[in-house]
């Protein structure tokens, strides 16, 4: 389609400008001060400590044993969640990708963690793990697995643990939904050729099913990395990175330093730290995005 | 006897195990309505009760008598609402201009709105704080409309363009020929053709806005409370009053819910497209 040719060479920049505008003011700016706190002594409430003070933070948090402890606890976190969500989010995908009458509803309903509030995520399940009247304490006696109620949540070896499976709860419908439509986009012949050549349920899904699901799996999963690893609400609600440091993971340690302590600079030093070492993350899901050429 | 076994293998490979899920999936739900309605004193009394003997509305009604919930709704509705017409008014004519038009800046711009998706809460939180200081714009429902869309812009423009780009050219063509211009065409042929894609783009930013806690929490104290800032408010210093609290939960989950359920078909097609091709 031929239109005069100089209104549409500016047309696309002005319709797109509100948007970029937009974010350069709320995104872009915001991200050049961040980078430039990170550099500074800035505590809220000591104005006068204010000033540059260059790769100090920096150096400060490497030699920081709670930085040290929240990017261990971060690995944990993310490779953790990740794979539960993953394997809960397959199982369940696969179910829903046979028919039978209610699989409208069940897809439905299965949805409904994921749109849960983060805060209402965190405040069910630190109910449900409450030491004194928990239903999951209760449940666990009765069946024999525990002998006495136990609290989950205010011990050092079972909280951060206990944290995941309620993120774990929050996220796999994601997975789930994902999974399903990538299965649902295998070609029906592969699995009848696979048949005529005597493939049992097993061999179909891991030389049909599996292979084909590879790229859909591989999106997902870094989607969920970054998303994973930047949750931190639902710590924060749950046990506030306690007891001890045991659930610091290093968004929780960034966002508590800058919300209780209001030390803005090197709350940005760790924020700026997270960015980068997700940056790799990131440039590999954009990289694959772009390849696939949906959008482009 | 044939269809028999075949029913059992299905009961056991399929039914059973899907319910096992959906047990998962809904029963943190199905005990905090338990809990809402389970008096305090039974609780207390008992500790764990699966039904409560006196089933109570109580919780509920002092939640929007004492606590005064209602006005926590409204500030979130007044947030959620404002975010989602501020984001999707501005990235609605991006989406289309990603959609229709090939310019020199376009992959460099694109990549930036898929990019800028991820990064950190934290990392431009505190920024914000200061901003919101400087300008005055602390503790009010515009600091968290601005906050919001730093996450809302970026979403929208990639949802609306995967939208856009599910609708024919030749619509924009016959639009052209017919004497429109290209603005009218799109705002008075092509968007309104999108409007389902639009529309369940739109909600899941309300969603996500009435949903968000960690700006909320930082950016606005007194004048504006939102429900999840409300929500952690009632945990109290020593005790927790939990039937309280999931009644305040419940009641908050609800709307969100619902709204949901209009346009997951839609909104689950926008998202996993670009999935399955990749």
């Amino acid at each position: 389609m031929r239109i005069s040719r100089a209104r549409t060479d500016i047309l696309p920049y002005v319709l797109l400008s509100p948007a970029v505008v937009a974010t350069l003011l709320v995104v872009f700016v915001p991200i050049v001060q961040a980078a430039s706190y990170s550099l500074m002594s800035f505590i809220l409430w000591k104005p006068r400590a204010r000033g540059f003070v260059f790769l100090a933070n920096y150096r400060a948090m490497l030699s920081d044993p709670v930085f040290w402890i929240s990017l261990k606890n971060s690995l944990v976190w993310i490779v953790g969640v990740v794979i539960l969500q993953l394997l809960l989010g397959l199982g369940t995908a696969l179910l829903l990708n046979r028919e039978f009458a209610w699989r409208g509803l069940a897809r439905a309903l299965i949805l409904i963690p994921w749109v849960t509030p983060s805060v209402l995520t965190a405040l069910m399940w630190r109910w449900m793990y409450d030491g004194n009247a928990g239903v999951i304490n209760d449940l666990l006696v009765r069946v024999g697995i525990l002998k006495e109620y136990f609290p989950f949540l205010a011990n050092g070896k079972t909280a951060l643990g206990a944290i995941m499976v309620a993120l774990m709860w929050q996220g796999f419908p994601f997975f789930a939904i994902m999974i399903l439509a990538g299965l649902q986009a295998i070609p029906l012949e592969l699995y009848e050729a696979a048949e005529v050549d005597g493939a049992g349920p097993g061999r179909k899904f891991f030389r049909v099913t599996l292979p084909l699901l590879v790229p859909v799996l591989f999106t997902a999963i870094l989607l969920r990395i970054i998303w994973v690893a930047n949750s931190l609400d639902i710590i924060f609600i749950m046990t506030e990175g306690g007891p001890g440091y045991s659930t610091y993971t290093l968004p929780l340690y960034s966002y508590l330093k800058a919300y209780r302590g209001m030390d803005f600079g090197y709350g940005s030093t760790l924020a700026v730290t997270i960015t980068i070492l997700l940056a790799a993350v990131v440039a590999f899901y954009v990289a694959r995005t772009l390849k696939s050429g949906d959008q482009l | 006897m044939k269809g028999e076994r075949r029913f059992f293998r299905r009961l056991l490979t399929l039914h059973l195990p899907l319910l096992l899920v959906l047990a998962f999936a809904l029963g943190p739900y199905v005990w905090s309505i338990l809990t809402a309605i389970t008096p305090e004193n039974e609780r207390d009394l008992k500790g764990v009760s699966y039904f409560p003997d006196h089933p109570t509305l109580v919780n509920f009604q002092r939640l929007f008598g004492a606590i005064n919930f209602l006005s926590n709704m409204r500030d979130s509705f007044i947030v959620s609402a404002s975010t989602m017409i501020v984001g999707i008014g501005i990235t609605v004519t991006a989406a289309y201009a990603f959609s229709r038009f090939r310019f020199r800046l376009r992959g460099v711009l694109l990549v930036q709105f898929l990019a800028i998706n991820m990064f950190p809460v934290v990392l431009l939180l505190i920024p914000l704080f200061m901003i919101a200081r400087v300008t005055g714009l602390m503790d009010r429902y515009a600091v968290l409309v601005i906050a919001y869309s730093t996450f809302t812009i970026p979403f929208s423009v990639w949802m609306m363009t995967g939208f856009f780009n599910a609708i024919p050219r030749e619509l924009d063509e016959a639009a052209v020929i017919d004497g429109c211009t290209r603005f009218s065409a799109m705002w008075r042929v092509i968007i309104p053709v999108a409007r389902p894609g639009i529309a369940a783009t739109a909600i899941y930013v309300f969603i996500t806005a009435w949903n968000e806690f960690l700006y909320a929490v930082m950016l606005t104290s007194r004048h504006v409370r939102t429900i999840p800032v409300a929500l952690q408010n009632m945990i109290g210093e020593y005790k927790i009053e939990w039937g309280l609290l999931n009644a305040g939960g419940v009641v908050s989950a609800l709307p969100v819910l619902v709204l949901f359920f209009f346009v997951q078909r839609q909104l689950i097609r926008g998202m996993t497209a670009g999935a399955v091709k990749g």
